[in-house]
């Protein structure tokens, strides 16, 4: 009936636009009833509920395969998934993607932020109408529980550790970030920093950080200039999935191929090649698909009211197995686990 | 070449007097029905019919809020951009006036300014960015296109070096919720309720003073406005700083809107600005351009985008939506151009042969 209504403000006089809307109207209703059959007073997760996965990008190829993870748990569930974002990463393409979550009653956001406070007033307005809101990726600095891939100082300090192993301790390296404000890559930095300040590493120098945008050209083009401004570089360190592919292609058809050392957070798929040609002998990641897995069952806990985001609240996570809610930099948060080492010799087992 | 010649003379000048009489009565007789704005209308109807089907959600009136929010700064641009373009020339650095404000305004606040004094700072900063724009185009007389692209860099670019890597916030919260909440008792965001209000200033200005028909006339024939007595090089320049005014006005509703201001908070989005302007009829190459077309093209590209959002449509396909609805917007008219054209030469022709 509330469709009827405001249906007539504008073309009451069209017939066709009157049997949609009382089609939908009706699908609504049923919809909505199935929905609230379901959730009396019921211990265990809500089925039927929405949720919207709503990356930096439509596009980002790490991204999509969270997305298909978050599929995964939610489907298991008996949740829907609507995946919404724009094709660029700005907060102003992420905007509308919350603003349909919120008219169209999601039930949870699950939001790789492109600015950690741009994004503030929708969310919490999201989160004023009672919509689960949770961050992965890339927090904000709004939201009721961080999903994070794994402990950002240990992210920091193992890509530290695995370029010194391999650069003997001794010469001079550079960073190629993603977008200078993108919060994940500067919290990495900055505990890449702090690794650096032991003695083990008293013969490396960090020569400047780089950002490549997580744009493929402008990642090649950063990564020529920065060799060329400094000709005795060693190595690279690519935190960034675009960052470090983009650098291993231009490696592997230079001059400094095998010569300079790269490693970083790549994704298995695109980094095979370069592991098995030589370009790069080790790089580390997480798996993004249990990540997005991980954020469905969050945000369904949440949104099913059988946790609240609360210090020590414990969840069960499907085949994951069971997580606990801990205190993170910006609030809460869970950790999904260490980061994964890949080699030449394990990479052909991983297929995303 | 003389009958080449003829021709143009003929196209441009005597657009209801071509050489087929048949062809010439069924255009007049359907002249108006077939002015761009006419389209436009139409393909509004269109678009509310289409966003009625692929979303209940659509027609509710809380969604008005929706679809003005997410176009309220791009169309309240469109206004002076139009009238540039009308002038024959362009400013492509709209945005990054915009970010410029917004950081200035936000840097000023994190110092310890009065909110209301960061605003009026950053809103005539951008008269200072608009004015030199207009000395650039008009006193040393370079291309609009290159400079306003010079511009649009090198604005963001001192943006970053005010605020690098890092976003300002914690504006007051009652001004911050101009991004959620509608102008009281009516579902119109407040960015919507400016531009109405410079619509219709724009729009008085232009077609019913000494001033709009001077504008018109600059673009029409730049030479013959001159020796007239038209201050051509004063009103563009008038024209320049009008919109970077304007886009410093919306860097101040932007960063209220994301609590936040960041200089590259609108990297891009200069395009959107340029859509709306070019969908509306508006000629590139001056001279002819109107704001109800620009009020009209602001709703069209909104509800579309709006709608397409809430039917789920990945943002991709969006592009490909908007991108060919701005080709669609140059082709119609200038089809319709080569089709007249390719007939008076035929014509032509035909006479030759004779």
């Amino acid at each position: 009936m509330k469709r009827l209504r405001t249906g007539h403000l504008r073309v009451g006089g069209f017939a066709t636009l009157a049997v949609a809307a009382v089609m939908v109207a009706v699908l609504a209703s049923a919809g909505a009833a199935t929905g609230s059959t379901n959730r009396v007073n019921s211990p265990s997760l809500t089925k039927g509920q929405t949720v919207y996965f709503i990356p930096k990008d439509t596009v980002n190829p790490y991204e999509v395969i969270a997305d298909q993870g978050g599929k995964i748990s939610l489907t298991a569930i008996g949740d829907k998934q609507v995946v919404s974002s724009g094709t660029s990463d700005t907060a102003a393409a992420q905007e509308p993607s919350i603003q349909t979550a919120i008219e169209t009653g999601a039930a949870g956001i699950v939001i790789a932020g492109n600015d950690p406070a741009a994004l503030c007033p929708e969310l919490n307005q999201a989160m004023a109408k009672k919509i689960a809101v949770v961050t992965f990726d890339s927090d904000t600095n709004c939201r009721q529980l961080f999903i994070n891939q794994a402990n950002t100082q240990q992210i920091g300090e193992s890509e530290v550790q695995i370029l010194g192993k391999e650069m003997g301790y001794k010469g001079q390296f550079a960073i190629l970030s993603a977008e200078s404000t993108a919060t994940n890559q500067n919290a990495w930095i900055a505990w890449m920093k702090v690794e650096m300040k032991k003695p083990l590493y008293k013969n490396m120098q960090l020569v400047k950080v780089y950002y490549g945008n997580d744009d493929p050209a402008t990642s090649l083009q950063v990564t020529e200039s920065m060799l060329q401004a400094y000709p005795n570089l060693k190595g690279i360190i690519a935190p960034t999935t675009v960052g470090i592919s983009s650098a291993a292609q231009y490696l592997a058809h230079s001059k400094y191929k095998g010569k300079v050392i790269l490693t970083g957070l790549g994704l298995p798929s695109q980094m095979k090649e370069y592991l098995y040609d030589g370009t790069v002998a080790e790089f580390e990641l997480w798996n993004p698909r249990n990540l997005g897995y991980l954020a469905g069952y969050a945000v369904a806990a949440i949104a099913s009211h059988v946790i609240t985001p609360k210090v020590g609240q414990t969840f069960r996570a499907g085949n994951l197995g069971t997580y606990t809610i801990i205190k993170g930099v910006g609030g809460l948060q869970v950790v999904l686990g260490p980061p994964f080492v890949f080699t030449k010799a394990n990479v052909g087992q991983f297929n995303f | 070449m003389s009958s080449d010649v003829q021709t143009a003379t003929g196209g441009t000048s005597q657009p209801d007097m071509p050489l087929d009489p048949g062809g010439g009565g069924l255009r007049a007789r359907l002249g108006p029905l077939m002015r761009w704005e006419s389209g436009l209308v139409v393909l509004l109807l269109a678009t509310v019919l289409m966003g009625s089907q692929l979303s209940s959600m659509f027609l509710e009136s809380g969604n008005f809020f929706y679809i003005g929010i997410n176009v309220g700064e791009f169309a309240i641009m469109a206004l002076p951009l139009m009238l540039i373009v009308v002038t024959g020339e362009i400013d492509l650095s709209v945005t990054s006036q915009l970010e410029l404000s917004g950081v200035v305004m936000g840097y000023l606040f994190a110092h310890g300014w009065p909110i209301a004094a960061a605003m009026v700072v950053a809103v005539c900063l951008g008269a200072v960015t608009g004015a030199f724009n207009g000395f650039l185009v008009t006193r040393l007389g370079l291309p609009s296109m290159i400079v306003t692209i010079g511009t649009l860099t090198l604005y963001e670019g001192i943006a970053q070096v005010i605020l690098p890597n890092t976003a300002v916030g914690g504006f007051p919260a009652g001004l911050t919720k101009i991004g959620l909440v509608p102008i009281p008792h009516t579902e119109i965001p407040y960015s919507i309720g400016f531009f109405i209000i410079f619509a219709v200033i724009t729009a008085v200005v232009l077609h019913k003073t000494p001033l709009g028909r001077s504008i018109y006339a600059i673009g029409t024939n730049r030479e013959a406005a001159f020796f007239s007595g038209v201050h051509v090089k004063r009103i563009k320049m008038g024209l320049f700083i009008t919109s970077g005014i304007l886009s410093a006005f919306c860097g101040v509703l932007w960063s209220l809107r994301f609590a936040s201001a960041r200089y590259d908070m609108a990297t891009g989005l200069e395009l959107n600005v340029v859509v709306i302007v070019f969908f509306a009829g508006t000629a590139f190459s001056g001279g002819k351009g109107s704001v109800i077309g620009v009020v009209l093209a602001a709703a069209i590209f909104a509800g579309v985008q709006n709608a397409l959002t809430l039917d789920l449509v990945p943002a991709q396909n969006q592009n490909i939506v908007i991108g060919s609805l701005l080709i669609a917007s140059v082709l119609i008219p200038s089809v319709a151009d080569v089709y007249r054209r390719t007939g008076q030469r035929l014509q032509d022709l035909a006479r030759r042969r004779l």
